[in-house]
């Protein structure tokens, strides 16, 4: 049987991603320049883009391991899935939370609909969170991973389309693209600071992406020896989860 | 094709679904009524009501689509027979897709009765286009999705809370299309860009569709 070790290169991956969040940190205060408009309210950009962009992708990684486990069958390809949608939800609150703060303080709106990269998220984002009652609502384990890799399917392709379409919808919105694609008309500090900023981010999702990857490993296997233990041949007795309970 | 014949001769001799479709459209019209307090819409008003009213019409079939094989065991029998499985999608899709046909055959003249303020005919070829469009996308996406929530225990709120995000694109892009439509100076031609969007997504969930129904129906 194909057994995953989730935990190798964990403790570099953690010393990694803390030094990179204080340079990129660090930066963001120190280096970085204030925006000449918006002064230094325009710096929680450098949190909220990266942990929108990082949250899309890992909704697309969710969808790439479903896709996965579908073709190979390997439970630990669900249990990846499962995980990256987990924390690209948590980085879509962070997202949402961080672009909120912004809008109110340089549009004055706490929401603005006429904002294509905001709704479009939010969409994304209300359908992820229906993994979950999905998740829950399927009892038997086999069918639980299966469905779910299909949702996570769906799902991903979903996010482009989505994105494309609620764009075009609103042509006219001004989504500050200030850290989009070439980093077109800010200074070469800015763009650094972002990129840190970017890459920092992206290794801790993946850090923790890894950690709860473990965890969720490591308690299925003390299940497993401690239904050993009690010599309970009874099968499965752990109750309803959404999450994923053997591999 | 048989499964196809199958469905349809359950619909004529329950009279389920598409009643329930077509009576819960002219209520939710009502509704739009009073709750706008208008006597007449046009314009994007008019397509967006129009459009959320098909949707949840859309939605109530979409719930009904796999109960009776469900509830008669007709996977099983479905799963026995020498038959790619593709063509239960195939099936399912095509009498969802007659289904909203044949409700919007009475939605939209009631529509135009009830509320809509320009006159219906100039635009209705256009409209025709966007509606089997939609009903296209509608149909596929509907589909999979009560596939997926046939098997849960929740299925009553796992099909609606995963088929109304799926469709915000769908109904972005009917709405702006049917907008110029019911515009008050006249039938303004539907913008081309929204019905590529609309077929765009009929192809792109078609082929996710036909790559994951399979999966639904393994057990």
């Amino acid at each position: 049987m194909h057994t995953p070790s989730f935990g190798r290169g964990l403790r570099a991956l953690s010393l990694l991603s803390v030094v990179l969040l204080i340079g990129a940190f660090s930066m963001v205060f120190f280096y970085a320049p204030n925006d000449a408009d918006q002064g230094f309210i325009q710096k929680i950009f450098y949190v909220h883009v990266p942990v929108a962009i990082v949250a899309l992708l890992g909704f697309i990684a969710g969808g790439i391991y479903g896709a996965l486990y579908l073709w190979r069958g390997r439970r630990a390809d669900d249990l990846r899935s499962y995980v990256a949608i987990h924390q690209a939800v948590i980085l879509g609150v962070a997202a949402l939370v961080t672009g909120s703060i912004w809008a109110r303080a340089s549009w004055g709106h706490w929401w603005v609909w006429d904002e294509p990269t905001l709704v479009s998220f939010l969409v994304v984002f209300l359908l992820f969170a229906c993994y979950w009652p999905l998740r829950f609502s399927l009892e038997d384990p086999e069918r639980q991973a299966r469905f779910a890799a299909v949702f996570a399917v769906i799902a991903g392709a979903f996010v482009p389309i989505n994105f494309m379409a609620v764009r075009l919808a609103q042509s006219y919105a001004p989504h500050p693209k200030v850290f989009m694609a070439t980093g077109g008309g800010m200074p070469t500090s800015m763009f650094v600071t972002f990129l840190l900023c970017l890459l920092a981010v992206a290794v801790l999702a993946v850090t923790l992406w890894k950690y709860e990857l473990t965890s969720k490993h490591a308690t299925m296997r003390v299940r497993q020896l401690k239904r050993r233990l009690s010599a309970d041949s009874s099968g499965t007795t752990v109750g309803r989860s959404a999450a994923p309970q053997q591999i | 094709m048989a499964l196809i014949r199958k469905d349809f001769r359950l619909e004529l001799r329950t009279r389920e679904s598409v009643p329930a479709m077509l009576l819960f459209s002219i209520s939710t019209f009502v509704l739009f009524h009073f709750g706008l307090d208008r006597d007449a819409l046009s314009g994007d008003l008019a397509a967006g009501v129009l459009w959320v009213t098909l949707l949840f019409a859309a939605v109530l079939g979409i719930n009904r689509l796999f109960v009776s094989e469900r509830e008669e065991g007709g996977f099983d029998g479905f799963l026995l027979a020498p038959v790619d499985r593709t063509s239960m999608l195939v099936a399912k899709a095509t009498v969802l897709f007659t289904f909203l046909v044949v409700v919007e055959l009475g939605v939209v003249p009631a529509f135009t009765l009830l509320l809509l303020d320009p006159p219906l005919w100039p635009a209705l070829p256009e409209l025709l286009v966007v509606l089997l469009l939609a009903d296209a996308g509608i149909a596929v996406v509907g589909t999979l999705v009560a596939a997926l929530a046939v098997q849960t225990r929740a299925r009553e709120l796992i099909g609606p809370l995963l088929t109304l995000p799926l469709l915000v694109p769908l109904l972005t892009a009917a709405a702006q299309a049917t907008a110029p439509l019911f515009d008050e100076a006249g039938a303004l031609p539907a913008p081309g860009s929204w019905l590529g969007v609309l077929g765009l997504y009929d192809v792109v969930f078609g082929l996710v569709a036909y790559a994951v129904f399979d999966f639904l129906l393994e057990d």
